[in-house]
């Protein structure tokens, strides 16, 4: 069995079909793309997958295990992490205690311990840091570990929001669009990161993405959507080709 | 300007950053030590006033301002807490027992409260817990084989291992300062680990904190718990300082007082509980002196400035029953509030801050540094 699978999936909000019956399966080790237009329900699958959302009928797997009602809080503990399209970051903290917020899911204290702050709080602490600076060191984020995310720019936001997601070490990564509203430069920055969270880390990436240049530059096989349906799955250059999504994008 | 170089993760971990905290924390502690023996005896019990008050704001700063659930029923978790020391006493509890009991009762209500607060957001949770305070003071009323209704209890002198402490006595001034300090200490490790973290994350975006892996809903419980629990031991204390207790001093006001605490003394950080306590156990006594003084003084300047006799004491006169009109207090109250929320939302501390940074940095201080940009439009679908 493949690593993710979506089995017939739906979500519908009364009448209207977010998404419909798709099916797709993300490989170990693989950078799959969903692209569509504007509502093809992309983030709705992501929402899907992050248990946001109770899917109408169909089934999820990970890693051979379905998870199709497990509780939001158990999808990061399974390995899946994701970001979000308009970055939800803890905008009142540091960049490093948002990154410590991304270890949770490897919290192993309890209340009284950590009331009394125990040396074995303090040495969790101390791994859950040091994961924490390989990621900052991946990422290059060293200038802003003290900074308060409320005074940072956009484009630095979203890497953190990159590397609070690779801080809970997980085995799959959601990606809601991480290159909108950066520029070219930051852009490619975030395709190389994206390489490498696959080559060197080993994780399986899962996004959503509309900058078609970047899609085709990183992904191996890409999904297309419309209307919550599914228009197309293969290669980038088979699906951009592909008939039915190029009248998607271009209106027949 | 001080600049630490760190080679070390405890360096970040630690509560006091650098030595500079030891100087002046120790400075303080010792200042606090000696206080009540050079202190008048109505100077150390506003004193012992300052330590309840900003233990309770402590509470609220880990359920408004770390988790950022509000609650306008923190004077019904003292109220337990006061009432369940009252009661065990006339039973014949010892202290050290019910000390402790006070705070697990009242955190047991609190998490009770947490659950079906699960569900709100905002001001409806502010009208589920004011509702929770009117249910509680109801109850105390009510509840008279207990309570003794609205006759309300007496409290006998506090005995602590067969030793008395009366209200007023140093020892009881340092109970109540040793109360405060374990429960600072207490938050502040607290909030260095995953569980502080957590709030933190629930308070600034729940669709966030839950793809991190945060139950949310356990964690929102959790926070309701250790508030209350807080708030139930200030209540001890608190029943042990009055002396006697009744339902009506358990009101709306009082919850009001504690949310004026911690926004008047800054709402992200536990310096604020302490600052606005001391702001608000002052106002009384100040507001009082200026009732009384403020017409006389208005009447002189008027005088001064060429009024005729006659003319003088007349604006004396209306100036006195402005004065003492009923509700003044509350109007004062509300003014400071929106004042504060208005031109200084970090409160008292965050002033602090600025005036700090304005020396350090002497000739090159920039008003913008606390200067926040509008935050990025976040998603609320997912709440």
């Amino acid at each position: 069995m493949s690593f993710l699978v979506a089995e017939n999936i739906s979500l519908q909000f009364g009448g209207l079909k977010a998404v419909d019956q798709v099916n797709f399966a993300v490989e170990r080790g693989e950078i799959f793309t969903i692209i569509g237009p504007n509502g093809a329900g992309k983030t709705s699958i992501f929402n899907l997958i992050s248990r946001f959302y109770n899917p109408t009928s169909g089934r999820l797997f990970f890693d051979g295990e379905e998870f199709t009602s497990a509780p939001p809080h158990r999808i990061a503990k399974m390995g899946i992490a994701r970001t979000f399209q308009n970055i939800e970051l803890f905008d009142n903290t540091t960049v490093l205690s948002n990154l410590l917020v991304g270890r949770h899911c490897h919290a192993t204290t309890n209340l009284v311990q950590e009331l009394l702050f125990l040396p074995a709080v303090r040495r969790a602490e101390f791994e859950h840091r040091f994961r924490v600076e390989q990621v900052i060191e991946l990422l290059d984020l060293e200038p802003y570990r003290d900074k308060l995310i409320s005074g940072l720019p956009y484009g630095v936001r979203k890497v953190i929001e990159l590397a609070r997601a690779l801080c809970s070490e997980p085995k799959l990564m959601l990606l809601d669009e991480p290159s909108s509203g950066l520029n070219v430069e930051e852009t490619d920055d975030m395709s190389f990161w994206i390489r490498d969270i696959r080559d060197e880390l080993g994780i399986t990436v899962l996004m959503v993405e509309h900058d078609m240049n970047l899609v085709s530059r990183v992904s191996d096989r890409v999904l297309a959507l419309n209307y919550g349906r599914e228009l197309a799955t293969g290669t980038p250059s088979e699906v951009q080709s592909h008939p039915e999504v190029v009248a998607a994008y271009l209106g027949t | 300007m001080r600049f630490i170089f760190k080679t070390d993760y405890d360096q970040d971990i630690r509560i006091f950053k650098h030595s500079g905290y030891w100087y002046s924390y120790s400075i303080l502690l010792l200042v606090l030590a000696m206080a009540p023996f050079v202190l008048g005896n109505y100077l150390q019990s506003q004193l012992v006033f300052v330590f309840i008050y900003a233990t309770v704001g402590i509470s609220l700063l880990i359920l408004v301002g770390f988790t950022g659930q509000a609650s306008l029923g923190h004077a019904a978790f003292l109220a337990i807490g006061a009432y369940t020391s009252a009661y065990c006493q006339q039973h014949g509890v010892p202290f050290v027992v019910y000390f402790p009991l006070a705070g697990i009762l009242t955190g047991m209500v609190g998490v009770l409260v947490g659950f079906p607060a699960l569900r709100l957001q905002g001001i409806y949770l502010v009208i589920a817990t004011i509702s929770f305070g009117a249910i509680v003071e109801e109850i105390l009323a009510r509840w008279e084989s207990v309570t003794h209704g609205n006759e309300g209890m007496k409290l006998r002198t506090l005995e602590l291992f067969g030793q008395a402490v009366p209200r007023d006595s140093p020892g009881f001034y340092f109970l109540c300062l040793a109360v405060l300090i374990l429960v600072i200490l207490a938050t502040l490790n607290l909030l260095r680990s995953p569980t502080g973290r957590a709030f933190v994350a629930i308070r600034d975006s729940e669709t966030a904190a839950k793809s991190m892996g945060i139950d949310v809903a356990a964690y929102k419980v959790r926070s309701f718990g250790i508030s209350a629990t807080i708030t139930g031991l200030a209540g001890c204390l608190y029943a042990h300082k009055l002396s006697f207790i009744s339902p009506e001093m358990f009101t709306l006001l009082l919850s009001i007082e504690f949310i004026i605490v911690i926004i008047i003394g800054g709402i992200f950080s536990l310096h604020g509980a302490v600052l606005g306590a001391i702001f608000i156990v002052m106002i009384d006594p100040f507001l009082t002196t200026l009732k009384d003084d403020l017409p006389g003084m208005i009447g002189n300047l008027v005088h001064v400035f060429g009024a005729d006799v006659p003319t003088a004491s007349k604006v004396q006169d209306q100036a006195a029953s402005i004065a003492s009109a009923p509700g003044l207090k509350g109007a004062i109250y509300g003014l400071i509030i929106v004042g504060f929320i208005l031109f200084e939302p970090t409160g008292l501390y965050g002033r602090w801050l600025k005036i700090k940074l304005y020396f350090q940095t002497f000739p090159m201080y920039k008003a913008a540094t606390f200067k926040r940009q509008k935050t990025y439009v976040k998603s609320e679908r997912n709440r």
